[in-house]
């Protein structure tokens, strides 16, 4: 790697992993038990819901369009999941295919309607936050799906290495995300509409087929993130990953995705997961207040947004 | 009674550069209180940034100004107001959701301890409407629900509201029907006979010709002189924008085939354009004047499928069916390339690379294999356009907002000289760019038709479209009124045929 590509690195990812390494710092100074292995096994192995759905909103911001409903399609899909294994006596295999089609399914329809007919993404996915919940509730009857061990296995963690199927996997998808958004046509056109939407139909690029493909993903990544989370509590329940869209967007917003669209980074996302999950752990150890953990993560995501556009502005004057 | 007297405002020496271009240069003229008076100039010619200069909307380079006999150097709108100036441009300022009397009142709501006093409000704004004959208006309407002509009325009545003793009216009646310019006409007589000066700019020469009282003509930036109404023909007032053909124009050439058909447009329709027709042949330079907002950009939009038509259609080659582009996709697999009129608002991704500028339209033709992007290839394109225009950028990740305008206009040429079309359509290619970028511009236009490709280039600038082009079609409110040929065309005949659909009897 060359220099120049080096501060680049530094530059782009630098001042979250500053942050990141602060607050590690600081809780494992203030709590005997934070700096163990066990800590970051746990926080590695609850992330991977929150990884999902942050990539595909990563995407979804990305073009300039908003996605409220990822929480309600999460809970869909693993009560498909649960639902098919239980009551249909489904296999794992045969019931993961399904449990990814509700995702994507509601994930075209936001697409479809908000960007077919322009409609503000905002108010369709607000929409879709309600009837996806609904449809949950009828798919499992309201009642919580007990799964058990059939499922557990993409959530334990695999032996020697610690770390959980659902994890690595999910590693892979901020590497494939990463890769689509920067090394691909695809992505490529998301920036570009996301810039200036009509600069690109000005140059003859039809802009809705990516629209409509970036929802769909993020509908995609509401399905892996049901299968992972059934698998982590060996249930599939209707209530499940209420608010999780906000825990989402700020991840995105503290990895310097502007709500304006044209401007994000997966990776960073990753790293604004990380550095939410890593609060929660740390506070929760140090025996923090609900309503005191509350407070502190808000204040966090506002200085982690100053801090990033401190850089913006600095960066503004760089090449 | 000393005829100095009489002069409400006097403008000495004023200037305007925008860098080493001078919009407007050392104008001096007066206007006199209790008269009409016009100012008269082809498009360019200096007469927004002058009157913006007296309204404090614009600063003036050099210069000095007098309004009624003390010195007058408005570093604002306020300072305009506060000694009576008012102006009513082209672009409205209402705001479309509040109502009419609270857009007439805006600054200065009557309130009693921040609760709008909505009886006093009505009245007073029912007072201002009925002031300009506008008595239809409600005052309660949303400015959302009105006509065009109905808001630009509301613009008047609220410059008209304040205290005013010089009132600007820049096009005043581009959107109004010819009755409610007659309305307009009469108010302007009552203000003129209480004494307010009236500064009044206008396409329409016939109107021009029955309201103003003196007349003062402007040529790329310079006052050729004020002139009495009655002495002044319609066509006087052209023949004094034309001018002297002082211009040397360049060595032309032409790289016309006759005999081979590119493009024929046939009774497009649709906004502001009615029913224009014309043919385009392989190598050719086709050149569209016309005053600003005579449908020259929307023509083209039309073409390029950015807007779709109401009727009518293109045809590209011979024998093939009236077709109509519906999104810019279709033009653009057709063949056709468009350069749109404002670069920052859609012509470019501002924040984007260099490099990704270049290659954003033909990213899935030439830059990809299986769905990623070849860096390489792309670095590669973008280089070679880039030494080829003689684009100065430092390096080609620099985002484009960083580079100078004619840099920036250069790219966003070169994304369709990547891409390869047939046919580019120009819309004020050198629009706020120096001389050196435009010159590299024309060559390339000469180049893209030395190959073959045909081009139609929309300008402001009459002369830019006499060097460079092969024909010229004239504009003139919404339909495509004459096509001169290079053996043909004059300056003047070109301005003729531009202003001859604002005159009464022939207007649409």
């Amino acid at each position: 790697m060359t220099r120049r590509q080096v501060m680049k690195l530094g530059w782009d990812y630098g001042v979250l992993l500053l942050v990141l390494a602060g607050m590690v710092a600081v809780f494992s100074f203030r709590s005997e038990n934070f700096f163990q292995q066990s800590t970051f096994v746990s926080i590695a192995n609850q992330i991977p819901d929150l990884t999902f759905i942050a990539v595909g909103m990563t995407l979804v911001l990305l073009v300039g369009g908003i996605d409220l409903s990822v929480g309600s399609v999460l809970a869909l899909s693993s009560a498909v999941l649960g639902t098919l294994m239980v009551d249909h006596e489904w296999s794992l295999w045969s019931a993961i295919p399904l449990c990814l089609l509700a995702g994507v399914i509601c994930g075209l329809f936001n697409g479809v309607v908000s960007i077919g007919l322009r409609i503000p993404s905002f108010i369709v996915t607000l929409g879709m936050l309600e009837m996806a919940r609904g449809a949950t509730k009828v798919v499992t009857d309201s009642q919580t799906r007990y799964i058990g061990s059939a499922v557990e296995a993409i959530g334990e963690p695999i032996p020697v290495l610690l770390l959980s199927p659902a994890f690595l996997f999910s590693l892979v998808v901020v590497g494939l995300g990463q890769f689509l958004l920067t090394r691909t046509v695809f992505g490529r056109y998301c920036i570009a509409i996301g810039t200036n939407e009509e600069a690109v139909r000005m140059s003859g690029i039809r802009t809705e087929p990516y629209s409509i493909a970036v929802f769909a993903i993020s509908g995609l990544m509401c399905g892996f993130a049901g299968l992972s989370q059934a698998s982590r509590l060996s249930s599939a329940d209707p209530n499940a990953a209420i608010g999780i869209e906000l825990s989402a967007i700020a991840a995105c917003v503290i990895g310097g995705t502007s709500l304006m669209g044209g401007r994000a980074n997966v990776v960073s996302t990753f790293i604004g997961v990380l550095i939410i999950a890593v609060l929660q752990t740390g506070l929760a150890q140090l025996g923090v207040s609900d309503a005191n953990k509350q407070i502190i993560t808000g204040a966090v995501i506002v200085v982690a947004v100053l801090l990033d556009a401190c850089r913006g502005r600095l960066g503004s004057n760089r090449v | 009674m000393n005829p100095e007297a009489l002069n409400l405002l006097e403008l000495k020496d004023v200037t305007k550069s925008y860098g080493s271009a001078k919009a407007v240069d050392a104008c001096s003229l007066s206007f006199r209180a209790g008269e009409v008076h016009a100012l008269l100039g082809a498009n360019g010619a200096g007469k927004s940034t002058l009157v913006r200069m007296v309204a404090g909307l614009t600063a003036m380079s050099k210069g000095a100004m007098a309004f009624c006999g003390e010195d007058y150097a408005p570093t604002g709108k306020r300072d305009a107001e506060a000694v009576g100036i008012e102006i009513v441009q082209q672009e409205l300022n209402l705001i479309p959701t509040l109502s009419v009397a609270e857009n007439l009142f805006l600054a200065d709501l009557p309130a009693t301890a921040g609760v709008i006093r909505r009886g006093v409000l009505r009245q007073r704004a029912r007072a201002a409407l009925d002031r300009v004959g506008r008595s239809g208006i409600s005052p309660e309407a949303e400015v959302d629900t009105l006509g065009v002509g109905q808001q630009q009325m509301v613009e008047i009545a609220a410059a008209l509201n304040r205290k005013c003793r010089l009132l600007i009216l820049d096009e005043p009646t581009a959107a109004l029907s010819s009755a409610e310019s007659e309305t307009l006409f009469d108010r302007l007589r009552g203000l003129r006979s209480d004494g307010v000066g009236i500064i009044y700019i206008s396409h329409r020469l016939d109107e021009v010709a029955m309201l103003a009282d003196s007349i003062s003509v402007l040529r790329d930036g310079c006052c050729v002189g004020t002139f009495a109404a009655a002495d002044c023909s319609t066509d006087r007032m052209i023949e004094l924008m034309s001018g002297q053909a002082v211009h040397r124009h360049a060595e032309h050439a032409s790289f016309v085939d006759q005999r081979s058909e590119v493009l024929r447009v046939e009774g497009l329709t649709g906004g502001l354009v009615k029913d224009v027709s014309f043919q385009l042949h392989r190598g050719e330079k086709l050149g569209i004047a016309g005053l600003v907002g005579s449908g020259r950009s929307e023509l083209l939009r039309l073409v390029f499928g950015a807007d779709v038509a109401t009727a009518g259609g293109v045809c590209l080659g011979e024998g093939d069916a009236l077709q109509c582009f519906r999104h810019p996709s279709e033009a653009v697999a057709a063949g056709i390339a468009m350069v749109t009129e404002n670069r920052k608002e859609n012509g470019l991704l501002l924040p984007a690379s260099v490099q990704t500028n270049t290659t954003l339209v033909s990213m899935w033709q030439r830059f990809a294999s299986f769905g990623m992007v070849r860096s390489q290839a792309e670095a590669d394109a973008a280089r070679s356009q880039c030494d080829a225009l003689n684009v100065r950028c430092e390096t080609l990740q620099q985002r484009i907002a960083t580079l100078s305008g004619g840099n920036q206009q250069k790219i966003v040429l070169a994304k369709w000289l990547v891409h390869d079309a047939d046919i580019f359509l120009l819309d004020e290619p050198t629009r706020g760019i120096d001389v050196a970028a435009r010159q590299r511009i024309y060559q390339l236009v000469d180049a893209l038709a030395a190959d073959g490709k045909s081009i139609v280039m929309v300008s402001s600038d009459l002369d830019e479209l006499l060097d460079v082009c092969d024909r010229i079609a004239v504009m003139s409110n919404g339909r495509l009124v004459e096509t001169f040929k290079r053996e043909s065309w004059s300056y003047e005949g070109i301005m003729q045929a531009a202003f001859s659909g604002y005159r009464r009897g022939r207007a649409g």
